[in-house]
């Protein structure tokens, strides 16, 4: 399958989908570290993909959404952001929401 | 020129700017002394009225589109309107236009 296709797929059928170096209980970078932490902070389960694990993801995903770097979190199949925006939208009050709304959304369609 | 001063000057140049801060935070990582690998960025504008800040970064992100690529590891962006900046200094936002190293 092609990689984007594939990337397509894993946004659009995970309503939270965290794109990451490492994993949330073992982040090989900071700005992912922090990423996972706030969502992890929504008491929500999220899918989480480490691009240092797939090459094929992490030298194409940039293009799939027009963004350069990581992390990249998804939300329903849009893009949200990287760390900075997460975080934002975490110290607002607004990421939790935004997490069960989409969590809650795709069990009600499922 | 150093990597700084580039990003200073084509943030400066790309958008229409009231306060700019490039932080070198490049000893914060394991990176040898003098590395210029991290950076964060403090950017006021009130260019970035009415657009998400997904948008504001995109902008950015374009500008700096070869360094991202080719020569630092991390950029870390915080975009505000005046109104935002305002609001979350509570103060004045510093208005100075940002040196461009003219002197």
């Amino acid at each position: 399958m092609d990689v984007l296709e594939r990337i397509r797929q894993q946004v659009e059928e995970n309503s939270v989908v965290l794109y990451m170096k490492g994993t949330p209980s073992l982040p090989q970078c900071g700005f992912s570290s922090r990423t996972a932490e706030a969502l992890k902070a929504c008491e929500q389960e999220f899918t989480y993909i480490n691009v240092l694990a797939d090459t094929e993801i992490f030298e194409n995903l940039p293009r799939y959404a027009d963004w350069p770097t990581f992390p990249q979190l998804y939300i329903s199949g849009e893009l949200v952001g990287g760390c900075d925006i997460t975080l934002e939208l975490f110290q607002r009050g607004e990421l939790k929401k935004m997490v069960a709304d989409a969590v809650s959304k795709a069990s009600s369609t499922a | 020129m150093s990597i700084q001063a580039d990003i200073e000057k084509k943030l400066a140049s790309g958008i229409n700017l009231l306060h700019m801060d490039v932080i070198n935070e490049s000893s914060n990582h394991n990176v040898p002394a003098g590395s210029e690998s991290h950076f964060k960025v403090v950017l006021v504008s009130n260019g970035f009225e009415g657009q998400g800040l997904v948008a504001r970064h995109r902008r950015i992100n374009k500008l700096l589109a070869d360094e991202l690529a080719n020569k630092i590891h991390a950029l870390a962006l915080h975009t505000y309107t005046e109104a935002e900046w305002r609001e979350r200094g509570g103060g004045a936002p510093p208005m100075s236009p940002p040196c461009l190293g003219g002197g």
